[in-house]
């Protein structure tokens, strides 16, 4: 069979992809930089960064609260993946925690933001447990508020997802690098600072940025938790959807689709430099 | 040795610290959801009455029909997003292994693209393609399946391309070919019986990625489950907690099972 021949093979793949991810991506560029009949424009961009467009805001906030809850999802999956890693590999604990983490991690969404309503809400049990002992828990408005109840929820997929990708990579870890640290007179101290810490640092950078990404295009539980603004970037797109369009305006909502692109690709790059680092000490 | 020994003491002590605290932190707000839906709001004390609603078919599909057509949906679109990836990815994986190997990084790249593109902003970006669809396929809710096999890519793609390493395609289709077979009695008794776990495994986490999805459905006023429970939650939060609660024991049963296959066919 000629070359030719063996591309036919292929195509299906590469019809299918083009029609439902490279045309969207091309609709979307393409979009943000046209006005409602498609002339090139400006206006999608710049009406953005207008004065009273609440953009900007939503950015900053989609910002504040991908890094927070990265940062501290990271912080706390790794400390729970070296603690897991610790027991037996095939033991029942290790099993019912990564399966946990995977159901909290991927497939909450909707549910998660129903279980922080049962909780913290006014009529959530923990309230009304903590009301019946006296103590005033105030108003529940805090659940609903971007840098309060919604980056709680966050953490919530953002910690076990950490698990799920840091695993791997602190059980890669021999325990000869102990030992070796420990027959030449190294502490445990020496041993974190020394040798599994820089082993495990690219990982576990890459292992944030990727919480970052994750927590920055996440769009269901935010959706089901905050019912009267749009105060981060995907609940804004979400509104273009549904609220009426200004004339000349048609292509905003691509225009902050854009931006979200740009965000995630810049992160995804650096994530994937430091992938390439950081497997040249973990075999996979 | 008695360093050591307290050393190790010490570092049990941590671990169950660890785990228990965020156990605590995992599992407070999943009893919330049970709490809430055991709660009787009319008479006080206890019901189970929203848990024997669910399992009661007859009387969900009557009573609550966007719940039960949003259940069928997604048990049809699941279905749906399997076939067709498995469809388009086994067999482009096997050959681009097979004959044209200098496509290797490009496939992989284009599979980990959805990585980088959020789902909402697909769906901007598919609201023209999906114009397209509606006229030439109509308005059913399956169709959001096209949609969601680019959203499962990357993850199958993982899958699918762990299994392919670890087998010899190559030896095992030329062997085939030289026996008389055709490609598609290679594809369909040689390469995919070897691929079974791998299949498997591709073929669940795209389930429960489509099971889960909510983004694509609600923009596109398409009913699955997810939107169904999201609609449910305005009018009646106590059973669309229960059905929340429901779907992610579902997806822990699903996930925890999972754990037992994976690591047997390992060994």
């Amino acid at each position: 069979m000629r070359p030719s021949g063996a591309l036919v093979g292929v195509a299906p793949f590469f019809v299918y992809t083009t029609v439902f991810l490279l045309i969207p991506t091309i609709v979307v560029v393409v979009g943000a930089f046209a006005d409602g009949s498609g002339r090139p424009t400006l206006d999608n961009v710049a009406a953005l960064g207008g004065a009273n467009s609440s953009f900007l805001p939503a950015l900053q906030h989609s910002v504040v609260l991908s890094l927070v809850t990265a940062l501290a999802g990271a912080v706390i999956g790794a400390v729970l993946a070296y603690a897991v890693s610790t027991a037996r590999p095939d033991g029942l604990l290790k099993r019912f925690i990564t399966s946990l983490c995977g159901v909290l991690a991927q497939f909450g969404g909707v549910a998660l933001a129903f279980a922080f309503m049962a909780t913290f809400s006014i009529q959530g049990f923990l309230t009304v447990w903590l009301n019946s002992l006296g103590l005033d828990t105030g108003s529940s408005i805090w659940l609903y508020q971007w840098d309060k109840g919604l980056m709680l929820v966050y953490l919530y997929f953002q910690i076990p997802l950490m698990l799920i990708v840091f695993l791997p990579a602190v059980e890669g870890i021999k325990p000869q690098w102990r030992e070796a640290t420990e027959t030449l007179g190294g502490t445990t101290w020496t041993y974190w600072t020394k040798v599994a810490g820089p082993i495990l640092l690219p990982s576990f950078i890459g292992a944030t940025l990727l919480l970052f990404t994750n927590a920055f295009s996440a769009y269901a539980t935010a959706a089901a938790l905050i019912s009267q603004a749009s105060p981060i970037v995907p609940l804004q797109i979400a509104g273009t959807f549904t609220s009426e369009v200004i004339l000349g305006q048609e292509n905003v909502g691509k225009a902050m689709a854009l931006a979200m692109v740009v965000v995630v690709a810049l992160v995804m790059w650096v994530y994937a430099a430091l992938d390439k680092r950081a497997s040249r000490w973990l075999v996979r | 040795m008695s360093t050591r020994h307290t050393e190790r003491r010490k570092r049990a002590a941590l671990r169950w610290t660890v785990i228990g605290l965020t156990l605590v932190f995992f599992l407070i707000p999943l009893y919330g959801m049970l709490e809430f839906t055991t709660r009787d709001l009319i008479n006080g004390g206890r019901t189970g009455k929203f848990w024997t609603t669910l399992v009661d078919v007859p009387q969900v599909t009557e009573r609550y029909p966007a719940l039960a057509e949003g259940f069928a949906s997604s048990m049809a679109l699941a279905l749906f997003t399997v076939v067709v990836m498995l469809l388009l990815l086994v067999p482009t994986m096997t050959w681009v292994r097979l004959r044209l190997p200098g496509l290797t990084r490009t496939v992989e790249f284009i599979c980990l693209l959805p990585l980088t593109v959020p789902a909402i902003v697909l769906v901007v970006g598919l609201t023209p393609v999906y114009a397209w669809v509606t006229y030439l396929l109509g308005e059913g809710t399956v169709w959001l399946g096209l949609a969601y096999v680019i959203l499962v890519l990357p993850y199958a793609y993982r899958s699918l391309d762990a299994g392919l390493r670890a087998i010899d395609v190559k030896t095992l289709s030329e062997a085939a070919r030289s026996l008389g077979a055709s490609w598609l009695r290679v594809m369909w008794q040689i390469v995919l019986p070897n691929l079974r776990t791998a299949v498997l495994s591709a073929s669940f986490l795209s389930v429960a990625l489509v099971l889960g999805e909510f983004t694509i459905a609600n923009l596109f006023s398409r009913k699955n489950l997810q939107v169904a429970m999201f609609e449910l939650g305005k009018s009646d939060g106590q059973l669309s907690v229960a059905v929340g609660l429901a779907s992610l024991v579902f997806a822990f049963v699903v996930l925890f099972a999972m754990s037992f296959v994976g690591r047997k066919e390992k060994s």
